[in-house]
């Protein structure tokens, strides 16, 4: 009986998939029919961006293990950076000085944030938690005053601050992301529909109502914090999303791959208006961030270094040789002042 | 979160080993002895170099290395995998991309199994619920297509407009701290209420309304212009309605009563500039207050004072005098604004601004563009079927 019942189920599956795809290429026509003028068309009348000298202005050396992640701090100047090692450091990046070092009980703190409030910071990983300690400079002993925050079924891959230190973003290996109050530790809202591992997120940069997901499932999806709702669901990438980043207006978005390819979405629009890859880049695109003006774009990736792309027409305009392993993080500062890559090297590095 | 470059390596591999138009591989003559299947270092670079759109010998020597370090190829007297552009020989590992192969085919089928085992019947629904998705996705994209912007216009609008402030591209002032090792950058925003606003920074507010909104100097000021014209009340709430997303949620209930008691309860004290509309929204939304009680009525005091209390204050003399507190080239104020710097075309950003008088306003007036853009959003945009249209900037 069961066996049947399979069987039936598995043609049922090959029909609808085999449906999915007829309707996939008929989108991906119709889309090409009423294709607009193309973004590098547009910019052509633009000047060139000037030969960008970026060079590394610190080095914060302090971890023994790969660094996962990092967050910017409001003031500019200090960051959070969270490694396999099992360390959460608090970092005046200015004066090349080490705040805070938290200790956790797990290796694997897969993502760390800074509070806009300044004076917490929460992180998690494997341990499929995230854990918020109290950072003030007075408190003596930080770890015991940590609070599991958030729990899920499987790692948490990212986690951010929702404008003030009061909610917190999370997303998971287990498909799905949440919304928890900091203070009560409630689930405020939770988002269903990605169908393989969330591995990052951004909140818009314009409101705290919209934030988007991007997964092992390919797609990047653009979320009603309030209703729970996926507002909007976008692909296009041949692997895995592992970095998704607004553009400053919150109109657009873009996406750093598995596929070696960064590319540019338009919410407006619905769809992808950019790719940024050359033939020679292969290594997955790992993290991405967007400069304060929005014309140019850092992308890091597993070959080890950064690129520099000129987001309106399309082409490199550096590369950095940036670290010795894999560039696992990378975040512009809150003044768009210099960039901050981190990686399994073991080190962060500033550039401006 | 699988490395995927692996496929791609190998095409590239593949290609290497081609015949006609791969790296040449030759048996090398050498002493009583002969080493087959050989190629040098440098034939690789070269072919690197010309067959892929890499940009320059290192970033082929960079990438050639990487290859190695995954094992598609060695150096045959040397246990270091790293390339060298040189006369140093390397082969191809020939069973390493099939034993890959071999192996991922085989995780690929014992996964299929188990999840054959496993036997979700739910997940054909979904499946199902999915097609009907984007059945329905497609007719709404189909829709929107119709109506859309012009999708390249807009980006490149606003890459012009905050170009001159890129710091990457044009230097902040006094200097970008990171480089120069001065942090009086930082300090600025510190100083008190009378301190001095850089002209440069006061300009910024003329870009956008959420530029002078999320400037702490540009609130105070534009608090001020509204102070003298008996409007503040609605940017206070506003600002509040913001506010409120900053509070711990156990005192979110007294902070939106306060609000509501403030600026929205019948004779309240500071009555704001809503419609009937919005006002019954908000007293409905009283019954369970929470941080998002006043969206409705904070979305409609925003786009009021953009369209008109900020036009308003960016012509008025308040904001002319802030401009003019530093006199840069001394030649009068119309020399100010040709310090635009050459990257960006030489393009006058003024002449985008239709509120300032006395200019020649050549090129795209674009704050015209932007208004209208967003008017399109509001009017034409069902609120149900995006978010992200509701209080942003149309830019």
């Amino acid at each position: 009986m069961a066996a049947v019942a399979a069987e039936d189920a598995e043609l049922d599956v090959d029909g609808l998939r085999r449906e999915a795809e007829t309707l996939r290429s008929r989108l991906e026509e119709e889309r090409r029919k009423s294709n607009d003028v193309q973004l590098r068309d547009v910019a052509s009348k633009l000047e060139q961006v000037p030969p960008l000298q970026m060079k590394v202005r610190r080095v914060l050396k302090g971890h023994q293990g790969k660094v996962l992640d990092m967050d910017w701090s409001i003031d500019k100047r200090r960051l959070v950076s969270s490694s396999q090692d099992g360390k959460v450091i608090v970092w005046d990046a200015f004066a090349n000085k080490q705040e805070r070092v938290l200790s956790m009980p797990t290796t694997w703190i897969m993502s760390c944030a800074f509070a806009p409030s300044g004076d917490i910071i929460a992180c998690g990983g494997l341990d499929n938690k995230c854990t918020v300690f109290p950072i003030d400079k007075d408190l003596e002993n930080p770890e015991r005053k940590k609070r599991t925050i958030a729990m899920h079924t499987s790692y948490m891959s990212c986690c951010r601050f929702v404008k003030s230190g009061y909610q917190i973003l999370t997303c998971s290996g287990d498909c799905t992301c949440a919304l928890w109050d900091v203070d009560s530790s409630q689930l405020m809202q939770s988002f269903h529909g990605h169908i393989s591992d969330v591995l990052c997120l951004d909140i818009s940069p314009v409101h705290c109502r919209t934030f988007l997901s991007g997964s092992s499932d390919k797609t990047a999806s653009l979320w009603d914090i309030r209703t729970g709702r996926c507002v909007h669901s976008f692909d296009g990438h041949d692997g895995d999303i592992n970095g998704v980043k607004f553009f400053p207006t919150g109109e657009s978005f873009v996406t750093a791959s598995d596929d070696g390819t960064c590319r540019l979405y338009d919410l407006r629009a619905d769809r992808e208006v950019a790719l940024y890859t050359k033939d020679c880049m292969i290594f997955a695109a790992t993290c991405v961030d967007i400069s304060k003006s929005g014309r140019l774009m850092f992308a890091g990736y597993n070959d080890y270094t950064v690129n520099v792309w000129d987001v309106l027409k399309c082409v490199r305009v550096g590369r950095i040789y940036a670290h010795d392993n894999k560039v696992t993080c990378l975040q512009r500062s809150p003044d768009g002042t210099a960039v901050c890559s981190g990686s399994w090297d073991t080190t962060l590095k500033l550039w401006a | 979160m699988m490395d995927r470059g692996n496929t791609q390596m190998e095409r590239i591999v593949m290609h290497m080993q081609e015949e006609q138009d791969g790296v040449p591989i030759r048996t090398v003559k050498s002493f009583m002895t002969k080493i087959p299947s050989v190629f040098t270092g440098s034939d690789l670079v070269n072919w690197i170099v010309k067959k892929l759109d890499v940009e320059d010998q290192a970033e082929a020597v960079h990438l050639g290395s990487l290859m190695s370090a995954h094992g598609y190829f060695f150096p045959i007297s040397d246990h270091v995998l790293m390339l060298k552009d040189d006369g140093t020989f390397y082969r191809f590992q020939e069973n390493l991309a099939k034993l890959q192969r071999m192996f991922a085919r085989k995780w690929e089928f014992i996964f299929m199994q188990a999840e054959a085992q496993a036997n979700d019947l739910s997940r054909v629904d979904k499946k199902r619920d999915k097609v009907e998705r984007k059945i329905l996705d497609s007719q709404e994209r189909a829709f929107w297509d119709v109506h859309r912007p012009v999708v390249g216009r807009c980006f490149d609008d606003v890459c012009e407009q905050f170009g001159d402030y890129e710091p990457f591209l044009s230097p902040p002032e006094p200097s970008n701290p990171w480089i120069t090792d001065d942090s009086s950058l930082w300090e600025q925003d510190k100083m008190g209420e009378n301190r001095e606003i850089p002209s440069r920074r006061v300009r910024k507010w003329s870009l956008s309304f959420d530029e002078l909104l999320t400037d702490l100097a540009g609130r105070e000021q534009f608090l001020k212009f509204l102070e003298k014209e008996f409007s503040a009340e609605n940017l206070r709430f506003w600002l509040a309605c913001d506010e409120l997303y900053a509070v711990p949620l156990k005192d979110v209930e007294s902070a939106v009563q306060e609000i509501y008691s403030e600026f929205l309860a019948p004779g309240c004290p500071s009555p704001i500039n809503v419609d009937s509309k919005c006002q019954a929204i908000a007293n409905k939304n009283m019954e369970k207050p929470n941080r998002y009680t006043f969206d409705a009525c904070m979305e409609h005091i925003y786009n009021l004072m953009k369209s008109d209390s900020y036009r308003r204050f960016i012509r008025s003399q308040q904001y002319k005098d802030l401009i003019q507190t530093k006199k840069k080239s001394g030649a009068g104020s119309d020399k100010q604004w040709s310090l635009v710097p050459a990257a960006l075309g030489g393009r006058n950003l003024v002449a985008k601004l239709p509120s300032l008088p006395n200019r020649n306003m050549d090129g795209e007036v674009l704050g015209e563009l932007s208004s209208s853009g967003n008017q399109w959003s509001l009017r034409n945009k069902q609120p149900s079927t995006s978010a992200a249209s509701s209080s942003s900037d149309g830019l």
